[in-house]
């Protein structure tokens, strides 16, 4: 119950439509037990009472009721689904919310398939129970206690001997649901991997192809397809053993009750009609019995699901604006680290050590050095997207935490080295950062990063949609518009995170050259591991594990004999080789 | 941010959404999807309709034992004998119903079951082998989408559907009958109800899954986003975008929302309609039954039998208007479905195909020309030979064609005009198998598929010994990364799982190809900048690959295009230059420029 009052702020404020259906359920249940009454009284009192001007009136009394019946079913399943879908909008925005504001340290350890299941499956899961869950276990309690008053009422012997195979349906129904959850589950977990399966094959299809693996493939995939299909039989084996068996017990229930009851009649102690109106309020307590397992498994489904969500909705955003943080419209792109240490976890080693440097306002530093140097951490460190543990990050010589993150973010423009775009117009991905940007700001931004040209050979220009992951897009392609998309937002800050390695030569150099109008004006970190790329530099930073092992110049460093020399000798040797004739 | 209007606002994502609407009835598809069940129809389709046989006739006959035997004989004239009998006779019909219904559950499933699997199958299977174009064509989620979720949107139609079409027909026939036969004026009367919920089980519930469609659309959109929204999380942090997302969230929440809103409304409308009729059926029943009782037509018996018979029209009727949406349903995953089986794949296997066992790996072009789509050339009469051995450099531009020489050397392709030659032979007469087993990729985006590295290299040849892929990946320079990962060879990697570099993908990829061991390598080579470190070894690794095999190479690398046996210099489809390095250098001609061109705009002077 823990969970629910905690959820409580979701479902709490629609309570009145819950309360409603409440309501009108317990009349719909009330008059579902009329049914079989007034049959009895049509039987025994019209009919064999000679009664027939009661006929009439039982007729249209019975219609009165179904019309009754029927406008407060409605009512009870419209106000319970509006219970839940209420609810479940407002979960959604809240858990949007919380998404956009978590930080990267949440995102690095989640993973998104898990975050997509809770986001679809869990929420879907508590709406389901709250629009029929809660009211199905009330209905349950409700229908059985009436049908069974009404079958005292009757008689108390007939009763007793009718629902003898009770207790017997009761463990089957309880053996049935332990048998077939675990059932259900490995059916789902066997398509989940069937699925897995056929997308990584489709994804790799390139690479199947060229090592024609085709027959191996399919091979894989029929074990899995079997597998879904082993699966699913034993499944329904299990449907086999148990709900035939939970029927026929229903049936023997009837077949005690015509030859008790077809007993009592012959001795007159009981109705013929009272023995038809027992026939159906047998039913009215054996459904709910077999559904029972159903609702249980559903409450405990979703308070599994609700767990899941409050972790997301609890979890903790980390970085966050200080109370009275400082909004500032334009920075000039000063930015100083003063002995700065990073840890990504606690019991991690330190991703950055010490590491101190000035840059000021439109100086351009390189950043060099092999895989997992600390590059990237350099320059999420002036986002904030981590905070160090150690050490201080200055822009405008005042601590990047008195920001807002707003105000900082919106002054830094980053390119990364894999170019997410998203599902959107050209022209709405390179506006992405600066949504009030005009179609003349937009379209200098693409020029200016080299992309204005073949925009417009575009079947539809800046209004082209791009699909899932930028699809139909060449890698250097998407990547100027992730530069253009940097540059609409005007920053005093630019960071290029390896900009330009999943693009050929060719692309590179116009990327090369596009960049070098961008980077005029800005205070600019190149991450690279072409020296030609960095060599313009004021400054450059050569990181070996998370530590600045050198510094300085192009000029100054091909001449000490350190990394950087090597990297330019390996680099270089190349290209004096190449191009000596004869 | 300024204020815009709702529209605006739910413009800023789209998402293309695959739309499931019904098809109009289609018997042609419908005969064509019903023949994967033949391979059962002396088996597992005769069985299951025994015993659904058996179970609704068990279900026919009891209303009447009990309504017109125990009620009126043995209760009426207190015959207790007959009371024990029928009783005991009704306990065995339940009986006999429960055994075959055992069966009915199981065999139904099997049936269902062998038919997805089987059409799942057939479809994989011919996707496969179906060629690059059309994969180059489509999202690999609208392929995933066809191949798992139509196949199982048939589940429910071949499981439960086609047999229960036939138990409902015999049911509300049987039914209809035994009325009839019970008393012919009751049975008109109420069957006034019949129309009414025939109409509600097809067009009410038309509209209903009509309005669901759109609710699963809505939903699917917002899933999309979501999706999106996590994936590129760190793009939306960068440039604050936080609460102008939110605010389009909101938007397609809403959008959602509404939609849900109003399929609740047209639901809820269902049931109370249904019952109502029920009850109308309940009124004449009461009415005129007890009317016909007065005047002595028919006994209370029979009167009880209606009650229960009564109850049993709408189970049939609502389930034939089931199976009728699910095959309006099918009929739009199975168009989908035949659209894939019937796109055939672009290259075929000649009648007498010449199977190589062993390859020399000499390749020749004989006045290639070749167009992916009819209107633009992308070669224009290449010939070209390469001697077995030999490392060939494909250079030019974008477009030039280099990728067009490398896939036609693999036949994904077949020329427009002209030929392709290995060893000799046309590659037209060649079985394709055997070709490509001769032919080894290596490509620029190296896939990782997931599951342990040892897999990932083994993935050319599966029967390789733990000891040749240890070779194999020492071979290669591959085999220090691996070491020094937590469990080695059998640490476990993903397609998009961040613990290799793009440079060791790069390793792994030419273990994988040296493993597979090919006569003829293909190599596009990644232009990635990796660090210098990786490169070298790179470098390396690529000596060891390339050695006692015809090599083509898509080449971005200097040095590679500097040590290449020839160099292809292509442009617009034609080769314009040929020869080594030093060759091409001395001659000053297109390749020298490019050299030159590359290195200035680079910098690097």
């Amino acid at each position: 119950m823990e969970t629910f009052k905690k959820l409580k702020a979701y479902y709490w404020p629609y309570k009145n439509y819950f309360i409603w259906s409440i309501l009108f359920m317990l009349i719909v249940t009330a008059i579902t037990v009329v049914y079989p009454m007034i049959l009895q009284i049509t039987i025994d009192d019209a009919v064999i009472g000679g009664r027939y001007e009661l006929i009439p009136v039982l007729a249209a009394g019975f219609v009165g009721f179904m019309v009754v019946k029927g406008i407060c079913t409605y009512i009870y399943q419209y106000t319970g689904d509006l219970f839940g879908i209420h609810s479940v909008y407002k979960l959604r925005n809240s858990l949007y919310e919380k998404l956009q504001f978590l930080s990267f340290r949440y995102y690095d350890n989640a993973k998104t398939g898990d975050l997509m299941s809770r986001l679809t499956a869990d929420v879907e899961g508590f709406r389901f129970f709250l629009s029929f869950g809660f009211s199905e276990l009330i209905r349950f309690v409700l229908l059985i206690g009436i049908s069974f008053s009404v079958m005292f009422y009757y008689s108390v012997s007939l009763t007793f001997v009718t629902l003898a195979t009770l207790p017997f349906l009761a463990i089957v129904v309880f053996k049935f649901d332990k048998a077939v959850h675990p059932a259900f589950r490995s059916i789902r977990k066997s398509f989940g991997k069937l699925n897995t399966k056929v997308q990584e094959n489709i994804s790799g299809i390139n690479t199947v192809k060229s090592l024609s693996r085709e027959e191996y493939e399919i091979g894989r995939f029929n074990d899995s397809n079997g597998d879904y299909k082993d699966k699913y039989l034993f499944t329904s084996e299990i449907w086999a053993k148990y709900f035939p068996l939970m029927e026929f017990m229903g049936n023997l229930s009837v077949v005690l009750l015509l030859g008790y009851g077809g007993y009592l009649v012959m001795n007159d102690s009981l109705q013929p009609g009272e023995l038809v109106a027992f026939y159906s309020l047998v039913w009215y307590i054996m459904w709910p019995i077999m559904n029972l397992g159903f609702v249980v498994n559903l409450f405990s489904q979703s308070k599994a699901s609700g767990e899941r969500l409050l972790e997301i909705l609890e979890a903790e955003t980390e970085i966050e604006d200080k109370d009275e943080a400082v909004e500032i419209e334009k920075l000039s792109g000063e930015v100083e680290f003063n002995n700065v240490t990073l840890r990504y976890g606690d019991d991690e080693n330190e991703a950055l050590y010490d590491i101190s440097f000035k840059a000021q306002p439109g100086q351009i530093i390189g950043l060099i050095g092999s895989t997992g140097s600390g590059k990237t951490s350099i320059t999420q460190l002036m986002t904030r997207f981590y905070e160090p543990v150690e050490g201080q990050v200055l822009i405008d010589n005042r601590d990047i935490k008195d920001y807002s993150l707003r105000s900082l973010r919106s002054n830094i423009g980053i390119v990364l080295q894999e170019s997410f775009l998203f599902s959107s117009s050209i022209k709405a991905n390179i506006s992405y950062g600066n949504p009030d940007a005009t179609m003349e700001e937009i379209i200098d931004a693409a020029t200016r990063a080299q992309a204005h040209s073949y925009i417009m050979e575009l079947p539809d220009g800046y209004d082209t949609i791009l699909g899932e992951r930028g699809m139909g897009l060449s890698g250097g392609q998407k990547q100027r518009i992730a530069i253009a998309r940097a540059i609409c937002v005007n920053p005093s800050i630019l960071i290029l995170d390896d900009a330009t390695s999943a693009v050929d030569m060719e692309t590179e150099f116009k990327i090369q050259k596009a960049l070098l109008e961008v980077m005029k004006g800005r205070t600019t970190f190149i991450i690279a591991h072409r020296i030609s790329s960095l060599k313009h530099a004021d400054e450059i930073l050569v990181l070996e594990n998370g530590a600045i092992a050198e510094r300085g110049t192009h000029e100054q460093l091909i001449k000490n004999g350190g990394t950087y020399q090597k990297i330019y000798d390996i680099q270089f040797k190349d290209r004096h080789k190449a191009t000596q004739t004869g | 941010m300024s204020k815009k209007s709702n529209a605006q606002v739910l413009r800023r994502f789209q998402y293309s959404t695959d739309q499931i609407i019904d098809k109009p009835f289609n018997w042609q598809q419908m005969l064509r999807l019903f023949s994967y069940m033949l391979p059962y129809r002396t088996t597992l389709v005769p069985l299951s309709i025994a015993m659904v046989l058996i179970t609704t006739a068990v279900r026919l006959v009891i209303p009447i034992l009990i309504g017109i035997y125990t009620l009126d004989q043995a209760v009426k004239n207190k015959d207790a004998t007959m009371l024990f009998w029928l009783v005991a006779l009704i306990a065995g019909l339940y009986a006999s119903a429960y055994i075959a219904n055992v069966f009915r559950i199981r065999w139904m499933n099997q049936l269902g079951q062998n038919v997805i699997y089987d059409l799942r199958r057939h479809l994989f299977t011919h996707v496969q082998n179906l060629s690059h174009r059309f994969f180059d064509q489509r999202s690999a989620g609208s392929i995933l989408v066809r191949i798992m979720n139509d196949i199982n949107s048939l589940q429910e139609l071949f499981t439960n559907g086609v047999i229960n079409l036939l138990m409902d027909i015999v049911l509300l026939v049987g039914v209809f009958f035994i009325l009839f036969s019970l008393s012919p004026q009751l049975t008109l009367a109420i069957m006034i109800i019949l129309p009414i919920m025939f109409l509600i089980s097809t067009k009410l519930r038309k509209n209903i899954r009509r309005s669901w469609q759109d609710v699963r659309l809505k939903q699917s959109k917002l899933n999309s986003h979501l999706n999106e929204s996590i994936q590129g999380i760190r793009v939306t942090q960068s440039f604050t975008q936080e609460k102008e997302n939110m605010v389009f969230f909101d938007g397609i929440n809403e959008e959602t929302f509404q939609s849900w809103k109003s399929a609740s409304q047209k639901n809820a409308m269902f049931r109370p309609l249904v019952e109502l009729t029920n009850a109308l059926g309940t009124a004449v029943l009461i009415w005129y039954g007890a009317h016909l009782i007065q005047n002595g037509t028919i006994s209370i018996g029979v009167f009880v039998s209606f009650a229960f018979y009564l109850g049993m029209f709408w189970e049939p009727i609502s389930r034939l208007g089931q199976v009728y949406n699910q095959l309006l349903m099918g009929m739009a995953s199975s168009e989908r479905i035949f659209e894939f089986l019937d796109e055939k794949p672009i290259v075929s296997e000649a009648a007498n195909p010449v199977v190589l066992d062993d390859i020399r790996g000499e390749i020749e072009f004989e006045k290639v020309v070749f167009s992916y789509d009819d209107k633009r050339t992308a070669l224009k009469g290449i010939n070209l030979k390469m001697h077995a051995g030999q490392t060939v450099a494909l250079v030019g531009h974008t477009g030039s064609g280099k990728t067009t020489i490398a896939n036609l050397i693999s036949r994904f392709y077949d020329p427009t005009s002209g030929k392709v030659l290995v060893d000799g032979h046309n590659l037209k007469d060649i079985s394709i198998g055997s070709l490509r087993k001769h032919i080894s990729i290596v490509l620029q985006d190296t896939f990782i598929f997931s599951g342990t590295i040892y897999d990932n290299i083994r993935f050319g040849r599966p029967e390789a010994s733990e000891d040749e892929v240890k070779a194999a990946a020492k071979a290669v320079g591959a085999s220090d990364f691996i070491e020094k990962l937590p469990n080695g060879y059998q640490t476990e990697v993903e397609e998009r799982g961040n613990i290799l570099s793009v440079g060791e993908r790069q390793l792994l990829s030419f273990a994988r190809a040296l493993l597979a061991n090919p006569k003829i390598l293909i190599m596009d080579e990644a232009t990635a900048s990796i660090d210098t470190e990786t490169e070298m070894k790179i470098q390396k690794a690529l000596k060891t690959l390339l050695n006692g095999r015809t090599a083509i190479i898509i080449a971005h690398r200097l040095s590679t295009i500097r040590e290449a046996d020839n160099i292809f210099v292509l442009e617009n489809g034609l080769i314009i230059e040929r020869g080594n390095h030093g060759q091409l250098m001395n001659s000053k001609g297109e390749y020298y420029h490019l050299v030159q061109a590359q290195f200035n705009m680079l910098g690097a002077v």
